[in-house]
């Protein structure tokens, strides 16, 4: 667009290259200033009333998008990266056709021209002007406030300022013991720094706590290792050339390279004031948010509605429905906000909501129960609740705000109402379900993002049937995640426990996301790496863990085979290097032998190594072969090439991956056999091994029902039998001992070695990473799997198929790849220089 | 000062990997981080005295191999619930090379 004279391009183009948007030349142009929550969101309400009619510009002072100021403390603690915390992306702006000028603030409006002037020059015309500048932070102008090293809390700027420092350690003084005080210094203390919190109040966060919950938040902090002065007031910030320290008024010092000013926030009204607008504590505005001037709107934290000023998130969201219907013509007057605060500092539950300053006519009722670190305090006057402070356990919360609210007599409850709703409804202790259950349509579950628990059932009920699902849709705990609980209690209310998609168990400390979700994804949307995993999913650390990385890697090459390269970096240390490591970090080599079977050149093959590599120990394992113990990670490639000479293959004793196919003597030498077992047993191993698998994967075949070869403790066991086979799952003879199933008969060897492919690549696709075959089949039930493989013969030979695919890639004997030279750094130590 | 030792290049070492190399008898984990930095442990887990160079590393901390020590890349301390600590090497990087300080002796 044209921004010297606000005219609009003929069309406007998508990414896609669709024509997204026809002109039209009668709709009306909103200029917001304020690129923040307040700003976006009002635009949001507008879109969705009547987007037809308006095109929009926003003015930003950041180099960025939307993003939810009020998740900046989890940013700084490590817990969220900037994308998690964007409420717009670039897409919503393109998709609106929304002009955004970022890094590039408003710094003059001219209401007679009708335009704003940017800070580069550029003059905009507006039919309506919506100011959204929200606040700024409030510096206390002590000598040395200027010095380099002191700063705000107030957006991401900050917070890298922050992260910088704190990359270089030593110690950081938080001016300020309100909520975004602790939070800076709780996510400081988090990044290494010594953290001392000056406040000026006798008691922390007074505005929101008594005296007590703040005596109980300050143990807490000091316990968690920071220094909490109370009754500090700060005379000084020294230093040369560059923040030293803070100086108190009583004369103590304490030396710091950081200095953080969280001590509150002014409404940004400069703009406003200087272009004649009515402004007292805030930019004046009536009930639909217009100020003095017919074309200005503001919103946010800037202004002030009937002498009040808000500096929480929680009224913007009736502030921008009233400035929105108001700008369609629509009466709906704003009426002011009650608010709550609900947060977690440093981890501790703490809500409070309305006046408990107490006073006359007020009655209090408070719970202490010290073991727990439970405090809770009800403020009443004339049996309603006026006033609620509640530390340690906040479950009831939004019930008692609730009650609050809606001036509701409780008289009747008081004698239950300290115990929480769900006991004073039902008067015992109680399905926590309950008080959920009980809570109005109207009541807000989601503070982050404004959302009420009709949204959220209505939501489920339009199909949202899982945490995450609901998160994508109505927002409801996509935010700070402090309501997950109450929405995952909505889906069971609404869906029933059994109906809801569980989810709740994550895959690691990494994602949110639980193995199946991740699976799923990486099928759906074709991902083909470990990073692209990461990104698509929103992974919440740079480059996974020890647990996430693994599961991934096997995942990739499961959905992908030939296709994805194996990542080395992801694979524990026996996978890498293809040899178990042992407690004194030497490793044992385990060659294979086919279904228990050897023969003298190997064993010489075996005695050769074991001599000339000086190995300790050799032993005969469970699996029916022999385990060379004691080899150096030097030696590891000269071992293989020794036992390749041979003939021998890898063992693969080291893998998540098929391991032995152990076997009895069958019908070619024993008195009882009833069919080949050993012969089969080898033809099995040659079909399957080199898979790599979800955990370890053990087969054997038994001649007959004596079942010498104990297969009914294995992963997958054949037993013999006169008129055929009896084929076993999900046998264990690990730390639980589980006996197999019986998954089916069959009849040849043909049908054997089918059922066993399928039932493998089965276990390869669904079951998850680092699951035996007994508990993932404990999980879906023996009916599960038989339905797979025995219902329909095409499905069965289907699964078998893919296996013969991925096997067509993993059937090369890693040893002899080795020993032809690759990856040879594994095995080598660097070389100093002389 | 104590002398620096150039041990190799950086290369030598893929993202997200670590080589160990043997100066004065002492075993030296070097490791090479997602973000491309450099760091040097002893090659010894406090806990168990797995060798860390094995190790899967993810930020800058690496997983024991033997047990699942989560150890500092920064600090050589032990993360999480473990207490613990392995020494680190000073190292830096000039020209592609990586340059180790000679360790102190530590008792076995």
């Amino acid at each position: 667009m044209d921004l010297q004279t606000g005219l609009e391009p003929a069309l406007l183009v998508d990414g896609d290259g669709d024509l997204a948007l026809a002109t039209r030349p009668d709709r009306r142009h909103l200029v917001v200033i304020g690129n923040g929550m307040a700003g976006c969101r009002a635009v949001e309400e507008l879109l969705a009333r009547d987007g037809g009619n308006w095109r929009v510009t926003i003015f930003g002072a950041e180099p960025h998008v939307n993003y939810n100021r009020i998740m900046l403390s989890p940013v700084l603690a490590g817990e969220k990266s900037f994308d998690e915390i964007v409420i717009n992306p670039r897409d919503w702006y393109d998709d609106n056709a929304i002009d955004l000028v970022t890094s590039d603030p408003v710094i003059a409006i001219d209401r007679d021209a009708r335009t704003v002037i940017s800070r580069s020059g550029r003059t905009v015309g507006y039919d309506r002007l919506l100011i959204a500048t929200g606040s700024d932070p409030f510096i206390i102008p002590v000598p040395g406030h200027d010095l380099p090293g002191v700063i705000s809390f107030r957006d991401m700027n900050d917070v890298d300022t922050m992260l910088a420092a704190s990359a270089a350690g030593g110690s950081a003084v938080v001016i300020g013991g309100g909520l975004l005080g602790l939070e800076a210094a709780h996510g400081l203390a988090l990044r290494g720094m010594q953290v001392t919190v000056l406040h000026l109040m006798p008691t922390l966060m007074e505005r929101q706590l008594d005296e007590a919950a703040g005596w109980l938040l300050k143990s807490a902090l000091e316990a968690r290792g920071q220094v909490v002065l109370t009754g500090a007031d700060t005379a000084a910030i020294y230093g040369e050339g560059r923040v030293e320290g803070v100086r108190l008024k009583d004369g103590r010092e304490i030396p710091a390279s950081l200095v953080v000013m969280a001590v509150g926030i002014r409404p940004a009204v400069k703009l406003a004031r200087e272009c004649g607008l009515a402004v007292g504590r805030g930019i004046q505005v009536d009930d639909h948010m217009v100020t003095s001037d017919a074309n200005v709107l503001a919103v946010g934290e800037c202004v002030e509605h009937d002498g009040q000023v808000y500096g929480l998130v929680a009224p913007l969201w009736d502030m921008c429905r009233s400035l929105a219907d108001g700008l369609i013509g629509t009466t709906n007057p704003y009426r002011g906000s009650v608010t709550s605060t609900k947060l977690k500092v440093s981890g501790i539950d703490v809500f409070s909501a309305g006046d408990f300053s107490g006073g006359e006519g007020c009655e209090d009722i408070v719970l202490r129960d010290a073991a727990r670190g439970i405090y809770k305090r009800v403020v009443l006057r004339a049996d309603r609740v006026i006033g609620a402070v509640l530390y340690g356990d906040t479950a009831d919360g939004s019930w008692y705000f609730d009650l609050l609210k809606k001036g509701t007599d409780i008289a009747d409850l008081r004698d239950v109402l300290i115990y929480g709703q769900a006991f004073a409804a039902g008067g015992g202790p109680a399905d926590p379900s309950a008080a959920v259950a009980a809570l109005p349509a109207d009541a807000e579950i989601c503070g982050c993002n404004g959302v009420t628990k009709g949204q959220v059932v209505d939501c489920i009920e339009a199909g949202a049937a899982s945490l995450d699902a609901v998160r994508q849709t109505c927002k409801a705990s996509a935010s700070c995640g402090s309501c997950t609980g109450l929405v995952e209690t909505l889906l069971a209310l609404t869906l029933g426990a059994d109906a809801v998609e569980s989810g709740p168990k994550t895959m690691c400390g990494c994602t949110s996301f639980g193995h199946d979700d991740v699976r799923r994804e990486i099928v759906a949307q074709g991902m083909r790496s470990i990073p692209e995993v990461m990104q698509l999913l929103h992974w919440s650390t740079p480059d996974g863990c020890s647990s996430c990385r693994p599961a991934l890697n096997y995942y990739l090459l499961c959905a992908a085979p030939g296709e994805y390269r194996d990542d080395q970096q992801s694979r524990f240390v026996n996978e890498r290097l293809h040899a178990n490591i042992q407690k004194d970090g030497t490793y044992s080599v385990v060659p294979r032998m086919w279904g228990g079977l050897t023969n003298p050149r190997e064993l010489r093959a075996i005695a050769d190594v074991v001599e000339k590599y000086e190995a300790p120990m050799v032993k005969v394992t469970g699996g029916q072969r022999l385990d060379i113990f004691g080899i150096k990670k030097e030696d590891l490639t000269a071992v293989w090439a020794d036992l390749n000479a041979a003939g021998m293959v890898s063992g693969h004793a080291y893998g998540k991956a098929l391991r032995t196919v152990k076997t009895c003597v069958g019908s070619e030498w024993c008195r009882f056999g009833t069919q080949d077992s050993t012969g089969l047993g080898v033809t099995i191993e040659r079909l399957s091994w080199g898979s790599w698998m979800p955990h370890k994967f053990k087969i054997a075949v038994s001649g007959c029902p004596r079942n010498c070869a104990e297969a009914t403790i294995k992963d997958f066991g054949i037993i013999c039998v006169d008129s055929g086979y009896e084929l076993h799952v999900g046998g264990n003879g690990g730390i639980k001992v589980r006996v197999t199933d019986l998954l089916c008969k069959v009849t040849t060897e043909a049908e054997v070695l089918e059922h066993c492919a399928a039932f493998i690549q089965l276990y390869r696709e669904k079951a998850r990473y680092l699951e035996r075959t007994a508990p993932w089949i404990e999980r879906v039930g023996l009916g599960y799997i038989q339905d797979c493989l025995l219902t329909d013969p095409a499905e069965r030979v289907a699964l078998a198929e893919r296996f013969h695919h991925s096997q067509s890639f993993s059937q090369d004997d890693p040893w002899q790849q080795r020993v032809a030279g690759s990856d040879a750094d594994l095995h080598q130590q660097l070389e100093p220089a002389e | 000062m104590t002398p620096m030792i150039d041990i190799g290049p950086v290369d030598a070492i893929p993202l997200r990997g670590s080589r160990s190399v043997t100066l004065d008898g002492q075993n030296i984990a070097v490791f090479r981080t997602g973000d491309d930095r450099i760091f040097a442990l002893v090659n010894r887990c406090p806990h168990k005295h797995g060798p860390l160079s094995e190790g899967i590393i993810h930020g800058h901390a690496v997983a024991c191999p033997l047990h699942n020590w989560r150890i500092s890349l920064e600090t050589g301390e032990a993360l999480g619930a473990d207490k613990g600590c392995t020494p680190t090497v000073a190292v830096q990087v000039e020209a592609g090379r990586i340059l180790l300080a000679a360790p102190i002796r530590v008792a076995a």
